[in-house]
């Protein structure tokens, strides 16, 4: 039989939690991929799964993010993210959207829309909580020249927590694009992390 | 080198470093990234090996049973229905004593048809005559994979390797991947003593009359028995390449003066070493079975000594009796002196979630004045109909 003797930490293992929803076949998945792979460029430790269970294209998904000091062991779900981040408005009317968030916790929704005309149509999801509104789409689509969010998403959610440098978050893309799409993705991140306020979150990011 | 991986992609890079020859499977969830990983490294060249289309999971079982019969090294993966559709063939391989690697990407049974993830399709086989191994994270998958060619080739048994479904497959984390020189000093070219060969023939599978049956069950029985030294000795092995051990057949780890141990298998073990640290108290030790088939009763027995409780938690159970490992666990504790009290429990079936907070509730059920023989955690009797609960 084999001892095994690991060190007892000093202390639990310090954590942020980011929910994302997103449509199945939006790259949902994609999305928490790249910002794990994100952490990890910066020796930070992170986990990425999305919700278990068959795929379904179309169907509202989501996936989850954990970001933490030291190596994460637990295999459990995110039950009370610190974040959320919403990949397309549509799913503003999805029951649960917003269960479990953390009563200081930030949300980030990607939509064309600005924040009055979105709280008044979701009051229940959006009411007192830390909304940010970035026009993904629209960026994506100027820069892309495909309205694929993730990117711009990504890079307004660290400007905005500061969790981890732009440059760990353009890695984590050069890992997956090539050439000239990577190229764009990069400008896009540029371009998305100066539309919202740089650190607003970071109080709740680094609590 | 340390990547950030899906720990689908992870095993399969972990396969291809143990050079395998014939590569066969049906796709399944969660299964099927696996194979799909592996399909892609050998339509890009970076592994040489020969990738057998079929059209069920009892054909690949039965490709990769010929291949390895006839001296390739031979791997396939499955989950679920497919690991029971499989079964015929599970039991030829392992009576024909011929080396495998499978993994199982452990999911729930139908019906009800549940695409989410417990044990109970390899507990379902743990009587095939197969080796189990089961993972506790993505790191485990990876080294345990290539551990088990290494004990499959030793042994001459076929080695199931079970890793949560979604759970560890889906997720994407540090992994660290050994390189081809670690793994190739490991693991020599795989040499079967019985390969069927032209030039030497000799026959398998034969009718065996019962004059020599009783025979073959003993000596597979012992097979499987006499393995665990090769379990124990891959591990150790393996540490000196990498630095990192599975733990054997039964690894423990907690405070030498606990008197409460949760026993438990696969992935929940990561949750609970994290809960343990938001819960230290009381303190307890974590006992991780790796190895259900050979049964460490022996380990068990060493490992319970000073306890006064033994919590046992699994992912499957036999209808109409209990826990599985609850009841081995308390068969290989059956005479010892002052035994821990075992209570038994089944959680996270198909799929149910299991959070920090079931470590505290375990603890608590240890105290229980009477322990509780088996029960199905958080089963909510109002979803069922009156005649049901």
């Amino acid at each position: 039989m084999e001892q095994t003797l690991t060190a007892r930490a000093l202390h639990p293992v310090r954590l942020t939690e980011i929910r994302i929803h997103g449509r199945g076949g939006q790259g949902n998945v994609v999305a928490a991929y790249i910002l794990a792979q994100a952490a990890f460029e910066q020796g930070r430790f992170a986990q990425a799964f999305p919700s278990f269970g068959p795929e379904r294209r179309g169907a509202p998904v989501s996936s989850y993010v954990r970001l933490a000091d030291r190596a994460i062991q637990r295999h459990c779900q995110v039950r009370n993210p610190d974040f959320l981040i919403i990949q397309s408005q549509g799913l503003l009317h999805v029951a649960g959207l917003t269960a479990g968030l953390k009563p200081q916790g930030g949300i980030l929704i990607n939509s064309a829309r600005d924040l009055p005309e979105l709280e008044a149509e979701a009051a229940d999801a959006l009411e007192s909580r830390n909304v940010i509104v970035l026009g993904a789409d629209a960026l994506a689509t100027g820069i892309l020249g495909k309205p694929l969010p993730n990117t711009a998403l990504l890079a307004a959610f660290l400007a905005l927590t500061e969790l981890l440098p732009l440059n760990a978050l353009e890695k984590a893309l050069a890992r997956r694009f090539k050439g000239e799409t990577l190229e764009r993705n990069l400008a896009l991140v540029r371009a998305a992390a100066c539309e919202v306020p740089a650190g607003l979150w970071r109080e709740v990011a680094h609590a | 080198m340390l990547e950030a991986l899906e720990g689908s992609a992870a095993i399969a890079k972990a396969v291809a470093l143990c050079r395998p020859q014939v590569l066969s499977a049906y796709p399944i969830t969660p299964q099927t990234h696996i194979v799909e990983n592996l399909a892609s490294l050998v339509a890009d060249g970076q592994l040489r090996a020969e990738m057998v289309s079929v059209e069920s999971e009892f054909s690949a079982a039965s490709v990769v049973l010929g291949a390895a019969a006839c001296g390739s090294r031979a791997y396939t993966a499955s989950s679920a229905q497919g690991i029971l559709l499989m079964t015929e063939v599970l039991y030829n391989v392992a009576g024909l004593r011929v080396p495998v690697v499978l993994t199982c990407a452990n999911r729930a049974i139908s019906a009800p048809v549940s695409a989410w993830n417990d044990q109970q399709d390899s507990m379902s086989v743990r009587d095939a005559g197969w080796i189990q191994l089961y993972c506790a994270s993505n790191q485990e998958a990876v080294d345990t994979t290539i551990q088990a060619f290494r004990i499959a080739e030793r042994c001459e048994l076929p080695v199931m390797v079970c890793v949560d479904g979604y759970i560890l497959t889906h997720t994407l984390e540090p992994i660290d991947i050994p390189t081809q020189e670690q793994v190739d000093a490991f693991l020599p070219p795989y040499r079967f003593s019985r390969m069927l060969d032209p030039l030497r023939p000799i026959s398998i599978g034969n009718l065996v009359t019962p004059e020599y049956y009783a025979e073959a069950r003993y000596a597979h029985h012992q097979a499987l028995l006499r393995a665990k030294d090769e379990i124990e000795a891959a591990d150790r092995d393996w540490a000196k390449v990498c630095g990192r051990r599975s733990g054997g057949l039964l690894s423990v780890e907690g405070p030498d003066d606990a008197r409460i141990g949760i026993l438990t298998i696969g992935s929940v073990l990561g949750t609970l070493a994290d809960a343990r640290e938001e819960y230290p108290d009381p303190p307890a030790k974590l006992l991780k079975l790796r190895s259900m088939r050979p049964f460490p009763a022996d380990a068990i027995r060493h490992a319970c000594r000073g306890l006064s409780d033994l919590v046992v938690l699994e992912r499957a159970l036999s209808m109409g009796s209990g826990g599985i490992i609850g009841a081995e666990v308390r068969s290989a504790l059956f005479g010892e002196p002052n035994p821990p009290r075992v209570h038994n429990f089944a959680a996270g079936l198909g799929g149910r979630d299991m959070p920090l907070e079931i470590y505290p509730r375990l603890l608590k059920a240890a105290e229980a004045p009477e322990p509780t023989r088996f029960a199905i955690m958080d089963v909510e009797l109002q979803k069922l109909p009156e005649t049901e609960r």
